[in-house]
């Protein structure tokens, strides 16, 4: 795709990303802590991923080989789009191979294929607050961050073990940083929350409608919260991808009719494409044949 | 600060705008000693326990803490968080309206617990069974462990405050008016309760109050105070029985008619 | 120069309305706007006067939009004052929008369902480019065709519904509330406050939609489905006693999916939020949706307290023709009610300096 005239490499111009890249480091250096930023408008709509794609522009160089997933895939319409945007500000390689990628742009998940140290993930944060939901206030939970007062997280926690015998939460599932802040690691499913823990690549997180950039430098601790009788478990449907028969992938529920009927398939689809091209079968692949 | 004191106040004064609060206030608190601070409204009781619990800042005046490690604190130059954990862990404030010391959409044992998983308690099961025992210790019926504060009484709410608040076996306890608003039956009763706990757990208490029942009932010494100043104090038998400023005369008095 | 009492009131008015007529025309060389230009050309503006102005007809639609120069609310009151003097002979049947002809339907909740995710024409992928060409006019390359899709497009909330999963709504046969008959009262059923919101401004049932995804009064939400196309109504004449089609309309529907509500014992179900507006109007029928559910929060026995759950905060100020009315009406003179202000104000502040001066 040819470059678009009249803008700078990757849309945004060298002062703003100067002024992001300032605040990755703070951010860096202070893991999981939130640091505000001055969000621009992009040409996508807020809570489309405009915290992430400013950040992927700020960290982008000629060199990058860039991957754009979202729910997991890179053909759904808004990876779709936000790679395009990229093809045509930076003119970069892009990528739907999780290993031949230098940066990874994500919604709403890890792919399945471990990263490496020469890795940057990029997540898209739609609240960058976990406290978001228990309290409204962003001077309350600034202060709570400050002063690590997270009782009201635990308190939580608590009354879902009391109420449904575990805890409610099943995607943004809150985690603790390097034993100090609680961070929120964006609408990933729990299932993902353990691939965050000690991961060699520096993940990278930006919320542009809430203005707010946190990052998990590679090999940090993160630990989701829990009970030590209750403990965390990263649960995933119990069924193996119809396509590849992975059983230990995270999978889509697609619906194949009003009765019921349904087909579980890979969510990751690198990763569900990378399994077949090795010979892996699922059972609809097989009954397709 | 006399010696073994743990809480010492000198000099406090505060105005609000143009209207004294606390003139010149002195207030000494020994360990394990309940000290009523009793007046009329507008007396500056609640300014005071306010101020000696770093929750107001007076314009003069100091107050002191001796805290578990033996070493004084000047309660007001001690940094935020500081004072906060402070108040989660060695300190407790009971409200007179409960509603405003409990989460009211949070479960009862949710409630007692929550001091105990600030402070880094990670066993659920453990947890909850501190907060039953705590629920039985205030008089509350085990079986509302998992009920919503909404649907409990006046003076349940208050019970439950008070287990929320000495969960984590507090040193010292700030109570304003704790009885008040609440029927004449369930005050007698959240009375012995009060009075059975705090010597119990040898917890020392500065009590706000303007019944001097209260005040006879619970405390081993006694403030009077009016228009900001203290007018009188010493022990609570002897101030109520043989009371020497007119203004005690007055309170005192006005009971015995009532 | 002494003083003369203001006089000619109604000449004034009859120079400020013919100012106003220029104003609104503009430069006589350009071009004058035609009805059909604006129904063809600004669609979605004449699908939002609709909705406000609770009045389906496109034409009307336009020459109010051209009436108000382009303001929308003042648009809407038009078609909101031509609609107080339209007789009512029919009740339509219930839209069943399962049997809608579809331009647009998607879904988040599943990557694929019977019927297909269909984007049609829609602005959510664009990228907010100026398009410069636009300013040149000039036809747009024709867009690709296909058969349309004849295949089941069970709902979202039926195929939830089929497991359990999601509350389903029971069908009654009272009356509804017509908002547009009598005044609201409280208790206020989910029929009156849909009704409400299906016409309330866009913007503020937007703003209390956002507020409960930031966490004040949030549910959750999911589209479940999203659905725009073209509908027939019918109406049931008693002589003839068969539904008979009297048009098409466009409408909008939105199906939210909801935190589920339940407990150890009580199976949990997703709890529904529901928008249905005139037009192409996702922005609003997805607003109507999670302020819908919002409002349903007392009924679901969760702790209220956020703006978007208070039902008379949310229901008094949605319409927008009220709102406005209101406010602009501070502009009317109100030189007496102010004039005791003065007296009383001069009269404070001659006590508080004389006191001061003691």
């Amino acid at each position: 795709m040819t470059r678009i005239e009249g803008y700078n490499f990757a849309y945004l111009d060298e002062q703003t990303k100067r002024m992001i890249r300032r605040a990755l480091l703070k951010a860096v250096a202070i893991p999981g802590h939130q640091i505000p930023f001055g969000s621009r408008e992009m040409p996508l709509p807020y809570g489309w991923g405009t915290g992430g794609i400013q950040v992927t522009a700020a960290v982008l160089g000629q060199q990058d080989v860039l991957k754009v997933i979202d729910q997991g895939a890179d053909d759904t319409t808004n990876a779709v789009s936000i790679r395009r945007f990229f093809a045509r500000t930076a003119g970069v390689r892009t990528t739907t191979h999780t290993s031949e990628a230098t940066i990874i742009q994500t919604r709403h998940r890890i792919p399945e294929h471990p990263l490496t140290e020469n890795q940057i993930i990029v997540y898209q944060v739609p609240q960058p607050e976990p406290l978001s939901k228990l309290e409204s206030s962003r001077v309350e939970t600034t202060r709570m961050h400050g002063l690590a007062e997270y009782g009201l997280m635990h308190v939580k926690l608590y009354e879902d073990i009391t109420r449904y015998g575990h805890v409610a939460i099943s995607y943004d599932y809150p985690v603790m940083v390097a034993g100090r802040y609680l961070m929120a690691p964006s609408p990933i499913p729990a299932f993902d929350n353990p691939k965050m823990h000690q991961m060699p690549a520096l993940q990278l997180f930006g919320a542009g409608r809430e203005k707010r950039l946190y990052a998990v430098p590679p090999y940090t601790d993160v630990r989701s919260l829990d009970f030590d009788d209750h403990p965390f478990r990263a649960t995933r449907a119990p069924h193996a991808c119809g396509l590849c028969a992975a059983t230990d992938s995270y999978l889509d529920e697609i619906v194949t009719d009003d009765r019921g009927g349904r087909m579980f398939v890979c969510s990751d689809t690198d990763h569900c494409e990378t399994r077949r091209a090795r010979g892996h079968v699922g059972a609809q692949a097989l009954a397709a044949e | 600060m006399p010696d073994e004191t743990l809480l010492s106040a000198r000099g406090l004064s505060l105005r609000f705008g143009a209207i004294p609060a606390l003139i010149d206030v002195d207030a000494d608190l020994w360990p394990g000693e309940v000290l009523a601070i009793a007046g009329e409204s507008g007396s500056g009781k609640s300014t005071l326990l306010n101020v000696l619990s770093g929750r107001l800042t007076p314009d003069d005046g100091v107050v002191w803490y001796r805290d578990t490690q033996a070493k004084l604190q000047d309660v007001h130059a001690m940094p935020q968080p500081a004072l906060r954990a402070l108040h989660r862990s060695d300190w407790g404030f009971v409200q007179q309206n409960p509603r405003e010391n409990l989460r009211m959409g949070v479960s009862a044992g949710g409630n007692v617990g929550e001091r105990l998983m600030a402070q880094g308690s990670r066993h659920y099961g453990r947890i909850r069974d501190q907060a039953a025992d705590w629920l039985t210790q205030v008089e509350i019926d085990v079986a509302r462990i998992d009920d919503l504060p909404r649907t409990f009484s006046g003076g349940m709410l208050q019970r439950l405050q008070i287990a929320r608040t000495l969960v984590t076996h507090p040193r010292l306890v700030f109570m304003d008016e704790p009885t008040g608003g609440l029927d004449v039956s369930v005050q007698a009763r959240l009375l012995d309760l009060i009075r059975g706990l705090v010597r119990r757990l040898d917890i020392a208490v500065v009590l706000v109050t303007h019944d001097l029942a209260v005040a006879r009932l619970l405390a081993h010494r006694i403030m009077v105070m009016q228009r900001g100043r203290v007018v009188e104090s010493g022990l609570t038998d002897q101030v109520l029985d043989d009371p020497q400023h007119a203004y005690t005369q007055l309170l005192v008095s006005s009971v015995l008619q009532a | 120069m002494a003083y003369v009492a203001v006089k000619g009131g109604e000449r004034a008015i009859d120079n400020a309305h013919a100012w106003l007529a220029q104003d609104r025309r503009g430069d006589p060389a350009v071009a004058e706007l035609g009805l059909d230009q604006i129904a063809q050309q600004l669609g979605r503006a004449i699908d939002r006067v609709m909705a406000e102005g609770a009045v389906y007809d496109r034409e009307l639609a336009a020459l109010a939009i051209k009436q108000a120069q382009g303001d929308l609310i003042e648009a809407a009151f038009l078609l909101r004052a031509y609609r107080t003097t339209l007789p009512r002979f029919a009740y339509s049947e219930p839209l069943a929008t399962e049997n809608m002809q579809v331009r647009r339907r998607i879904s988040a909740v599943f990557k694929d369902l019977p019927g297909g995710q269909l984007l049609g024409p829609t602005y959510d992928y664009t990228h907010r480019l100026l398009d410069f060409t636009l300013a040149a006019n000039g036809q747009p390359p024709p867009a690709a065709e296909a058969e349309a899709e004849t295949a089941m497009m069970p709902g979202v909330a039926d195929i939830l519904g089929h497991e359990g999963l999601m509350e389903r709504d029971i069908a009654s046969d009272a009356t509804p509330a017509d908002l547009t008959r009598e005044p609201l009262a409280f208790p206020a059923g989910r029929d009156a406050r849909l009704q409400a919101l299906a016409r309330g401004d866009e913007g503020f049932l937007l703003a209390l939609g956002y507020s409960t995804q930031r966490g004040w009064g949030g549910s959750h939400p999911f589209v479940g489905e999203l659905r725009v196309g073209e509908m027939s109504v019918e109406i049931t004449q008693p002589e003839l006693g068969f539904p008979v089609d009297i048009g098409d309309v466009t409408v909008t529907e939105c199906q939210m999916v909801n935190q589920f509500a339940g407990s150890k014992t009580v199976p949990p179900q997703f709890t529904s939020g529901y928008g249905l507006v005139f037009g192409h109007a996702e922005r609003r029928a997805m607003a109507m949706a999670l302020v819908d559910r919002a409002l349903r929060a007392d009924e679901l026995g969760e702790t209220t307290g956020a703006p978007a759950q208070n039902v008379e905060f949310v229901l008094y100020h949605c319409d927008n023709i009220e709102a406005t009315g209101f406010v602009e009406h501070l502009k009317l003179p109100h030189y007496v009610d102010f004039q005791s202000e003065l007296e009383t104000i001069r009269r404070m502040r001659a006590d508080a300096m004389r006191e001061a001066a003691e």
